[in-house]
């Protein structure tokens, strides 16, 4: 019964972010600070991550190939549709589940916990508008940095298969375009936004309704965390049995 | 001036606030007191639309809050200028910034004049040298500076405090106290400070309400409350060392 009472209030909580909206002057400064801190300051740590799993892809592929009939190509082609399919989109937003997520819940939380939204109520400001909606339009340029993602995961493919010694640039580059669905992009995006959009509401409810101290700010952000990871997964099972089968 | 009349609230099976009725007066400084848990907590944020209550009603200035559609009660909250007691100022903001807020969230000011403006208010809390730092780079009683001068900064008719100097030591809390009693003379406004501080009551107690278990207890003022004979009130005053002291000296006399 709690699990259905919180889903019912987190819808509850997405309707109220929309209506009664902050002035706009002050909206726009909060979509450009929400922008730096969601977007441009993961970058740094998306990009790291997504070149070396897109190397351990590439490595992983390569040294699974023991059998001779099967072309090198595959080392191109594996890599494209492990980071284009899945590694970009999904695990890469449960990354951010655990960077952008807690970073939301804990900030949220301690201006709960530090009765700054109960200022900001008191003044009449509807707080999940000025909280929540800046961080819901920021995270609309998540997919641009999946993109970053894809294309950094498959540039580290090629620069492990090729100058790892596992195949040739000219196998690799075959492999990579061989078969190429463009679809599969749409897709890809498709889910991100969604992810997107999970990751700005999951963290900012679990930040937004938590009661008590700092301690429960620190349950709350692993709480968020765990939720979003499952909602993210869900709902990538969902979409992809939806648009791929 | 805010009356309340019959205010109920609860949670889940506990009723906190049992059926309240009393007024706050404009141009005064009045006083809730009360022990911990006697509901003056509550009372202040039901009286601010923080928690609905189940049922009654509370007029300021002869307008029926709950009565009220949002845009409405939000008219209102303008109009209302609030001290937390842990200041509530916004950390990623410097202390210019808090309180210019206000102004840029209600008014179509230019940031000069709100500038402007906040410079008046924070010269009126004796406020120096502060406007560029965070709140976490000042003490404790600057916050409370701040927070005050953010909550008068766009002229309220209503300012409400709770607890405005727990934490601090006990000379920057009487300048505190009398601070907020020139700014309710100076401005003219309608001031509620919830409190359990028998100094604070001293000083500038103009008109008290004592709270017990969620019930209006006694009402009076700062003269009044060291005659009178209810047993509840003289076990709150007199509950420390010092006032008993006072107490007996005065009997001695």
């Amino acid at each position: 019964m709690t699990y259905l009472h919180d889903i019912g209030k987190y819808f509850l909580m997405i309707k109220e972010t929309f209506v009664k909206p902050t002035k706009g002057k002050v909206l726009r400064v909060l979509i450009f600070k929400e922008i730096d801190d969601l977007i441009i300051g993961s970058l740094g740590i998306v990009a790291f991550i997504s070149f070396f799993v897109g190397g351990v892809v590439a490595i992983q592929t390569a040294l699974n190939l023991t059998n001779p009939i099967i072309p090198k190509e595959l080392i191109g082609f594996a890599s494209r549709q492990s980071v284009i399919l899945e590694f970009a989109p999904t695990f890469l937003s449960i990354i951010m589940a655990g960077k952008v997520g807690s970073f939301i819940t804990s900030s949220i939380g301690t201006m709960r916990v530090t009765e700054q939204i109960d200022a900001l109520e008191v003044m009449g400001i509807n707080s999940l508008n000025y909280l929540v909606f800046p961080k819901i339009v920021a995270m609309c340029f998540y997919p641009f940095v999946i993109a970053i993602a894809m294309f950094l995961g498959i540039l580290g493919a090629y620069i492990a298969a090729v100058y790892g010694g596992f195949t040739t640039a000219d196998q690799f580059l075959t492999g990579l375009k061989d078969d190429f669905i463009p679809f599969h992009i749409s897709y890809a995006f498709i889910k991100t936004f969604i992810f997107s959009f999970l990751l700005a509401t999951i963290p900012s409810f679990h930040g937004f309704y938590m009661r008590g101290g700092a301690l429960e700010v620190g349950k709350a952000s692993t709480t968020s965390f765990v939720w979003t990871s499952v909602s993210i997964i869900v709902v990538n099972y969902f979409i992809t049995q939806m648009l791929l089968s | 001036m805010i009356e309340v009349r019959e205010l109920r609230k609860g949670f889940g099976d506990v009723e906190v606030l049992k059926g309240l009725t009393t007024s706050f007066d404009k141009g005064k400084t009045n006083l809730i007191i009360g022990q911990s848990g006697s509901g003056k907590t509550v009372f202040i944020k039901s009286m601010l639309g923080l928690f609905r209550p189940d049922s009654g009603k509370i007029l300021y200035d002869g307008i029926c809050y709950s009565d009220l559609d949002f845009e409405e009660q939000r008219a209102i909250r303008e109009k209302i200028g609030m001290v937390f007691q842990g200041s509530a100022l916004f950390d990623s903001m410097t202390v210019e910034e808090n309180i210019m807020f206000p102004l840029q969230m209600f008014t179509k000011m230019k940031k000069t004049e709100m500038r402007e403006r906040a410079n008046v208010v924070i010269d009126r809390v004796n406020l120096e040298n502060a406007n560029h730092k965070l709140p976490s780079e000042i003490s404790g009683g600057m916050q409370k500076r701040v927070a005050i001068a953010r909550a008068i900064v766009n002229n309220p008719r209503y300012l409400f405090c709770d607890e405005p100097n727990s934490g601090l030591d006990p000379h920057t809390a009487t300048v505190i106290d009398n601070l907020i009693q020139e700014i309710t003379k100076e401005f003219n406004i309608t001031t509620i400070i919830n409190t359990h501080d028998m100094n604070s009551v001293m000083e500038i107690g103009e008109k008290i309400v004592f709270l017990k278990e969620g019930n209006l207890a006694w009402e009076g003022d700062k003269t009044q409350i060291f005659r009178t004979d209810n047993e509840e009130v003289t076990n709150f005053v007199y509950s420390s060392n010092l006032f008993k002291m006072v107490r007996k000296a005065q009997n001695a006399q």
